[in-house]
């Protein structure tokens, strides 16, 4: 059989033979395309969420499909080291500087919403290590979530979904999946009192979803940790006549000089739930005041330096890991979808929507 | 240099079977990962990195290895065309197997993200960051691995061809020990 001038064995004539050679490969696309969930539709994916969103509040091409406005930040973190015997992590080493580049914004997927609208703002954050490592978190203006896992979220979305006869969510069934959902009972209470504050600067931002801290003897720590602001709410209502007043209240405050929050880290005690983020871990944990975050300039969002950066929690550095919360991974996974959309948008790639170039006012509901 | 065996070298062979499992395995989780939002997603992104750099290095000593020891003649007696699909499928198969993973660096370069192989092994960026790049490397990474797969299926398809139909040994070479006389 070696020689290639030797006869070859008469072929088969086998019709089984012939079955195989199509059925090996055909099994194999098929497996494939089960992974991939073209077989099953009905199956929660990336795109589905994302695609909710758009469902939602239209498509806004060019910008993220959730929290789509905002507007970019930098400053930097300066380590107290006080986090340092916790995590290894060098933006935690005593007397570092880590330089950050943020983003404020409110969440929904319309870029031109009225700031008052929303009662909830959010922080995001990439600290860019010195040894090239990062860490990028999303936080959010409230200490708990609606809901623990990517199936309720999705549900919660599609039960927001405006009524095409009213414009707005049908109460009914928004009504239906809160009492289906007896989880979201914490963030309801929260949200009752809540009230859109005047200003990104005074408002505390959470990072909701638990992490895993490894310290220098490589013990394990599950951790929340949230931004303490240093700026003081004075009770000044909201501007009812600017729609824009977040970013303008951002750009007055950031002349008059830097806005601090302090980066404050809860450590858990056994049994606190880090897999469900509606629930608050107890007031009495130890916190650990890790130092603090100096913000020092705004951009404009459609130019500033966030604008490209998709702040995915799950991109951490050595020192900080995902904790067992299913709203971290389908978080990854979600804004990286929406992040491949807005780029591709960007790109003009044939098949996406064109970047709208209309000016704010008109496009604004 | 010649192949009196006819056999594939003992080091192609090996590196044959690895790579094929380890490519047919970057596919499933390439395609699952992008697909789920569960813990799932979290630990095949975690395998598909240092996976895709591994495949990589193997692919260069691979190269590395044909180059040094050509592989044994196609059956004299097969059709042309088919000789001819059978090189080219082996040079796009071995263009893809670099090609992949220096588009996903690059697409993960230009997107901004470090690309980290472990906790705290992390390889440097090649590609400037452009938020375009990315969207244009990351669409070419999902094109290419679709072309990867039809090549893959049709290499799939020819080598049980030889093996069910022609019975002309040219599965045999790589497979082996299993050589009928």
């Amino acid at each position: 059989m070696p020689d290639p001038h030797a006869p070859t064995a008469p072929p088969a004539r086998h019709p089984g033979a012939w079955a195989l050679i199509l059925a090996v490969p055909a099994a194999c696309a098929l497996a494939l395309a089960y992974v991939g969930g073209w077989l099953s539709p009905q199956r929660l994916t990336p795109g589905r969420i994302v695609d909710q969103f758009q469902q939602n509040a239209g498509v806004h091409p060019g910008y993220r499909r959730n929290h789509a406005k905002g507007v970019c930040v930098a400053g930097y973190f300066q380590s107290s080291g006080e986090a340092a015997p916790y995590s290894v992590a060098q933006v935690f080493a005593p007397g570092q500087r880590t330089p950050v580049v943020g983003r404020f914004a409110i969440p929904g997927s319309n870029p031109y919403a009225q700031d008052g609208s929303v009662p909830i703002r959010s922080m995001a954050l990439r600290f860019a290590l010195a040894d090239g490592q990062q860490w990028r978190t999303g936080m959010n203006s409230m200490p708990v979530f609606p809901v623990a896992t990517p199936q309720a979220f999705f549900a919660q979305l599609q039960a927001g979904q405006p009524d095409p006869a009213t414009g707005k969510p049908n109460p009914a069934k928004l009504a239906a999946f809160f009492a289906a959902h007896p989880e979201t009972a914490a963030f309801r209470a929260w949200a009752k009192t809540a009230k859109p504050s005047a200003s990104f600067a005074t408002d505390g931002y959470w990072s909701l979803d638990a992490f895993v801290f490894t310290a220098p003897d490589g013990a394990k720590h599950a951790v929340r940790w949230r931004m303490a602001p240093q700026s003081m709410d004075d009770g000044a209502a909201a501007p009812a006549n600017d729609p824009d007043y977040l970013a303008a209240d951002l750009r007055e405050r950031l002349a008059h000089g830097p806005l601090h929050w302090k980066l404050l880290v809860t450590l858990a005690k056994p049994g606190d739930p880090t897999n469900d983020a509606t629930k608050a871990w107890p007031s009495d944990r130890t916190t650990v005041d890790a130092g603090m975050l100096v913000v020092e300039s705004e951009q404009p969002q459609d130019s500033g330096p966030c604008r490209d950066i998709n702040y995915d929690p799950t991109v951490l550095p050595n020192g900080i890991g995902i904790s067992d919360d299913p709203l971290l991974p389908a978080r990854s996974a979600a804004y990286a979808d929406s992040y491949l959309r807005r780029t591709s948008e960007e790109a003009h790639l044939p098949g996406t929507a064109r970047v709208d170039t209309k000016p704010q006012a008109e496009a604004r509901p | 240099m010649n192949n009196p065996t006819g056999l594939f070298t003992l080091p192609a062979r090996i590196l044959h079977w690895l790579m094929a499992a380890m490519i047919l395995a970057m596919l499933f989780i390439g395609v699952g990962m992008v697909a789920s939002v569960s813990e799932r997603h979290a630990w095949l992104l975690r395998i598909h990195k240092p996976l895709g750099i591994a495949i990589l290095l193997l692919a260069v000593v691979r190269l590395a290895v044909r180059l040094r020891h050509p592989p044994p003649p196609l059956p004299a007696d097969l059709p042309m065309l088919q000789k001819l699909a059978a090189h080219a499928s082996h040079w796009l198969l071995y263009a893809l197997m670099i090609a992949m993973p220096l588009v996903g660096w690059a697409m993960l370069s230009a997107g901004g993200y470090p690309v980290m192989l472990s906790d705290s092994l992390r390889l440097p960026p090649i590609f400037p960051t452009n938020a375009v790049a990315f969207a244009v490397l990351r669409h070419a990474h999902a094109w290419l691995a679709m072309l990867l797969l039809l090549t893959f299926l049709a290499h799939l398809g020819a080598a049980l061809y030889h093996g069910l139909i022609r019975r002309d040994g040219v599965l045999a070479n790589m497979v082996g020990g299993s050589r009928k006389s």
